[in-house]
């Protein structure tokens, strides 16, 4: 299947939001982890959803509501802590979950959002809808038990969901190969039955169409998938890291910054193609300019919120005592 | 004297049936699959200890059983609370309750609140303590305790056929996380039970199962029959005690507690778990922050020291609370 005009402007429009958003966040005081880099892995699999569908993410959670889909006033205003935020101040640059947009969590416990993933997708199959759910994760999280395990409950019961593995090399500090008995996270698909793929994650395209066989296959009930996009994070783990000792070098980074950028790629790819032309690229970066300043400028204005409100939403419906 | 384990509060139109606490488990548990279909149970060994009758009701799209996986099948419980369904999570052994902690607590009781309310987790984890039977200590907790100290869960410690019931049907139908603490000790015991299929018990009500005037006994979970039977003797003593069942944990029915305490002016706190933040401790903070005023006397906790649960009946006999001890904690505060 292959994309219409208007998906491939929607597909370089949300990697665009991405960057501008991330960019924005680097001028603001606020911590942030950054997903510069990693567009084209996100918003590649994003594309080959559809709007019903189901996404888990991780620390890293700034792309993967953008890439889905979201709006970006209400996840720059989380990330100031602002009452009008996406999560109302509760959540901050590690759990940017839009649920309207199908975001069913972000979890800052590496690997913790994979067995919700898998249980979106259980739910989707428990109540007979086409509807699948995708799980991003990184490569630390492809070490810690959900993930063996919530591959095989998924492998078991045939469930609807994309297992989509952005590998960019480290987990903070740690290298994939100091911490991964083989490099390929994709190989692992094997050992619980089901398919694994690798693709280059800077390769928006690419990614889109691993991912659209991964989404058809599971609408059918042929259960899950195990993708590994290969990218790289450009930007720090998060600000204020207090990094001591290199763990990569600055030519590596240079390389994949100058070499292996996921938008340039992409530009490249859509120009070759003569589907469209610089202007309309221009355009629509700088449409994105203007909705990423207004995001900001509305995050700024927001309210702080009401300490008095601290309690609200701790349980859905807590007891009265006085009935 | 009412003691509602023999006389459960009973709706008119409905007839009653002489229930077991395992077949209140079970029945509450089919009358709400039956009742909704986004009902859905998931655990291991399902069909083993009462659920062959869900097992036998319900084709294998809504009774799942699990892979040994409790932190990975938990989480995905989690998932499908999120998207649509209502499932109860089997987590059979209490102990095993730790290895699914980490999804209980950093994203079922969390997420309501992290993602400022856009969704709600409504599902049920039930576990079973099976203690007192010989199991060693790897098989033998009773840790409602750790998950008190988590805030977003309801936690529930039925100690009779009817409050199993009413209130797993009620951790069913509530929105929030709800864990349930059933207790092996208590599987044979029988009551009658309404058989009103919306026979419900609040979540968060504490309840009188005998009045008394002369000291408050707050009984948690299946220390109720020895509490009762320490009551029978300290009767004949001629001391009346109140015997009062929390019945949930969190929210705590805090004012129950203490208006039974203004009331006798006395207390003793009868838990089967460690004493250390014992969920005894919880109730004990609450009232010498609440009712100090009322107390004649200090508060009593008469729990599990803090050992572990020993293989050999000689040694495990001696780890729980006694009919003996309560009495003997009773009398000390005359």
């Amino acid at each position: 299947m292959s994309l219409e005009k208007t998906e491939h402007f929607e597909m370089y429009r949300r990697m665009q939001r991405i960057r501008c958003f991330e960019e924005a966040v680097k001028t603001l005081e606020v911590e942030g982890h950054l997903s510069i880099g990693q567009e084209g892995a996100i918003v590649g699999a994003c594309m080959a959803l559809r709007d019903d569908d189901f996404i888990t993410g991780t620390h890293r959670s700034h792309g993967h509501p953008i890439g889905k889909g979201a709006k970006l006033k209400p996840l720059m205003a989380e990330l100031l802590g602002k009452a009008t935020g996406i999560c109302g101040g509760r959540g901050g640059s590690m759990h940017l979950a839009d649920f309207s947009v199908g975001v069913v969590g972000e979890s800052a416990i590496v690997g913790g959002g994979i067995p919700l993933a898998t249980g979106a997708g259980f739910s989707a199959q428990v109540r007979g809808t086409d509807q699948v759910s995708l799980c991003f994760f990184g490569d630390g999280a492809s070490n810690q038990g959900t993930f063996g395990e919530s591959m095989n409950l998924a492998a078991v019961w045939k469930l609807p969901v994309i297992f989509f593995c952005e590998n960019n090399g480290y987990a903070i500090s740690t290298s994939v190969e100091k911490s991964h008995g083989q490099p390929d996270i994709a190989k692992r698909a094997d050992g619980y039955g089901m398919p694994g793929v690798i693709v280059d994650g800077q390769d928006a395209l690419a990614v889109y169409r691993v991912t659209n066989d991964a989404v058809i296959r599971a609408r059918k009930g042929d259960g899950p998938t195990l993708i590994e996009a290969k990218t790289y994070r450009f930007e720090e783990h998060c600000d204020n890291l207090n990094i001591l000792i290199p763990y990569r070098s600055q030519e590596e980074i240079n390389h994949h910054v100058t070499t292996r950028d996921p938008i340039d790629i992409y530009q490249a790819s859509l120009l070759a193609m003569q589907k469209v032309t610089q202007r309309d690229l221009d355009t629509i970066t700088s449409e994105v300019k203007l909705e990423v300043d207004a995001a900001v400028k509305f995050a700024q204005e927001s309210a702080f919120p009401d300490p008095a409100d601290i309690y609200q939403n701790m349980y859905s419906s807590p007891i009265d005592y006085s009935a | 004297m009412l003691d509602t384990i023999e006389k459960p509060p009973i709706a008119d139109k409905y007839t009653t049936a002489r229930l077991s606490y395992m077949d209140a488990i079970v029945l509450a548990q089919k009358e709400e699959m039956l009742r909704d279909e986004s009902v859905v149970l998931i655990g291991e060994d399902i069909s083993i200890y009462g659920g062959t009758e869900l097992v036998k009701s319900f084709d294998e799209n809504r009774v799942r059983n699990m892979p040994i996986s409790e932190n990975s099948f938990t989480g995905m419980g989690i998932g499908a609370a999120m998207t649509g369904l209502r499932p109860i999570v089997d987590l059979t052994i209490a102990s095993f309750t730790y290895l699914a902690s980490d999804q209980i607590i950093n994203q079922a009781s969390k997420l309501r609140y992290m993602t400022g309310g856009q969704i709600q987790v409504p599902i049920v984890f039930r576990t079973g303590m099976y203690y007192k039977i010989g199991n060693a200590a790897q098989h033998s907790d009773r840790p409602y305790p750790f998950f008190m100290s988590a805030p977003g869960l309801k936690i529930i410690v039925p100690s009779t056929p009817a409050d199993m019931k009413g209130l797993l049907k009620s951790a069913v139908r509530d929105d929030d996380p709800v864990m349930i603490f059933e207790d092996c000790n208590l599987w044979a015991k029988k009551q009658q039970v309404s058989t009103d299929p919306d026979y419900l018990i609040p979540v968060g009500r504490a309840d009188i199962k005998r009045a008394g005037s002369d000291v408050t006994i707050i009984s948690i979970g299946a220390c109720l029959p020895m509490v009762l039977a320490a009551s029978d003797t300290l009767q004949k003593q001629g001391i009346s005690a109140e015997v009062v069942d929390p019945r949930t944990l969190v929210p705590l029915d805090r004012e129950t507690l203490i208006q039974s305490v203004a009331k006798t002016g006395r207390l003793v706190i009868v838990d089967n778990a460690h004493r250390t933040n014992s969920a005894a401790s919880e109730i004990a903070a609450v009232i010498a922050e609440e009712a100090f005023e009322s107390l004649r006397k200090p508060i009593q906790r008469v729990t599990t020291p803090d050992v572990h649960i020993p293989f050999s009946s000689v040694l495990e006999k001696t780890v729980y609370p006694t009919v003996a001890d309560v009495i003997e904690a009773v009398n000390k505060i005359q």
